[in-house]
């Protein structure tokens, strides 16, 4: 068995590029994923049925099935139905942010959960709309216990975009194939790989411990 | 001022409130005593809507809670929770700024000068820039009031605004509730404080099992109750 460090070395520009569409899309993929589970993480808490369920249905449904599956749906079979052919990179932005956007949303629906009742009795008895008092006084309260969750989330998210070199589209996982395709070194380009999926998961770890503490500081002294 | 008519309110099969009726003028304290679960948060709470009657009437200046645009309502009653429900990511001074920017559109300056007029009156005056976390729970119960206050209330409703107190920092908040009263303002006030009650209520409430048991002058009701129960209370409380 030989090892060649020089493979790694020339193949690194490259798997550098695909590390950073990884991050692209898992960057906009959470955002929208970010919007989508804070309008259906509160619509599992009002007090409207219809919007209620729909919102348990989508969640189900998401956290239920495979991302590979919800992939395979977007890019396979949406097209027979729409009647178009999809992007890899739109099918896959829009597989990741659908599929984030439920999870973020169980997220914010505990986060809002956690935050005292007395916060929204006292909002809503100073006159404050409910849709204010959520606003004003508990979503920024929850914004601070969803922080480490939201984080886990993320690496969740970037580690799953993998599974969008499926579809063929081209980032770091989808890099690695191409170049072992051409190269036959699989032991260094899946080591290379795997070793730049870490550098970006600890680097996140590491902001979002970094984010908790000053969110911290800012009103928990005693 | 405030109605209440034949008011009932049950939790699932549990019946709290069975049945109050109670007239409250402008300028009046009430004040309302009972034992623990008799409901008296619950009526409390009825008065401004946050526990909607399961039957009667709250009418408020005449107008029927039921038909009336609720948020309009709420910000002319001032509430004060025994836990203080300050919001604790913003300053004092945010705290009490909220409601006059959010509901009465008041402009920040405005806004402002009251909250620090308001600061002053209850002793806080240097406090505008803490956070909740960093003041001790008899000036988080003043900014609380502050904070109702800066809305132009015409009512108050207090439920229990000392119990969670340390015994050291109850007077700094009745001294407050006194001054408001001496002032004129209209106010409900659940309390386990009888000094108090006796002092500054101009009408005493005795709830028991969700009734009105007995009511009247604060003095007379403590020195010469006419119900038993009202007695056997007294009794354990004074
Ligand atoms: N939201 C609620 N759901 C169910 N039961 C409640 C609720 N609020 C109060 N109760 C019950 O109603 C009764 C009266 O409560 P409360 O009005 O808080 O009494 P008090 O303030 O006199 O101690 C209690 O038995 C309490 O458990
Ligand atoms: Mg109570």
């Amino acid at each position: 068995m030989s090892f060649n460090l020089d493979l790694v070395i020339k193949s690194f520009p490259l798997l550098l590029a695909g590390a950073l569409i990884t991050i692209k899309i898992t960057l906009i993929s959470v955002t929208i994923g970010i919007f989508i589970g804070l309008f259906v993480g509160i619509a599992r808490i009002v007090n409207i049925r219809a919007v209620k369920l729909f919102a348990a249905v989508y969640v189900d449904f998401i956290r239920g099935t495979p991302l590979l599956v919800q992939i395979f749906i977007i890019y396979f079979a949406m097209p027979i139905v729409l009647g178009i052919k999809i992007d890899p990179l739109i099918a896959a932005i829009t597989a990741c942010s659908i599929n984030s956007g439920a999870y973020v949303a169980e997220i914010f629906r505990a986060g809002i959960q956690a935050v005292d009742e007395g916060q929204m009795e006292a909002g809503r008895s100073l006159g404050l709309t409910w849709p204010q008092t959520m606003r004003y006084i508990i979503i920024p309260q929850a914004f601070k216990s969803v922080i480490p969750p939201l984080g886990n989330e993320f690496i969740a998210l970037l580690k799953d975009s993998s599974l969008v070199s499926v579809i063929g589209f081209e980032e770091l996982t989808r890099r690695g194939q191409l170049i072992i395709a051409r190269t036959y070194g699989s032991l260094e380009i899946w080591l290379s790989v795997a070793f730049l999926y870490l550098i970006m998961t600890v680097t996140i770890s590491r902001l979002v411990a970094y984010l908790e503490r000053r969110f911290d500081t800012k009103y928990d002294r005693r | 001022m405030i109605d209440v008519k034949n008011l009932r309110k049950s939790f699932g099969s549990a019946e709290v409130l069975k049945g109050i009726d109670l007239s409250i003028e402008k300028s009046q304290v009430v004040v309302i005593i009972g034992p623990s679960g008799s409901g008296k948060s619950t009526l409390l709470r009825c008065m401004n809507y946050l526990e909607v009657p399961t039957q009667g009437q709250i009418l408020i200046n005449g107008t029927d809670l039921q038909k009336a645009d609720i948020n309009k309502v709420r910000s002319e009653i001032g509430m004060v929770f025994q836990r203080f429900n300050l919001f604790p990511h913003m300053t004092v001074l945010q705290n009490i700024l909220l409601a006059p920017m959010k509901v009465r559109n008041i402009d920040r300056k405005t806004a402002e000068q009251d909250a620090l007029v308001l600061l002053e009156r209850v002793g806080l005056e240097n406090k505008a820039d803490a956070y909740p976390t960093q003041l001790s729970g008899g000036q988080q119960q003043r900014v609380a009031i502050a904070r109702a206050l800066a809305m132009r209330p015409k009512v108050m409703l207090f439920d229990e605004p000392t119990s969670a107190l340390d015994p050291e920092m109850v007077g700094e908040v009745l001294d407050v509730m006194r001054n408001l009263a001496k002032e004129g303002m209209t106010m409900v006030i659940v309390t386990h404080e009888m000094g108090f009650a006796r002092e500054v209520g101009t009408r005493l409430l005795f709830v028991d099992d969700g009734k009105i048991i007995e009511q009247g002058e604060p003095r007379v009701v403590f020195e010469t109750p006419k119900e038993e129960r009202t007695r056997l209370f007294l009794s354990k409380v004074l």
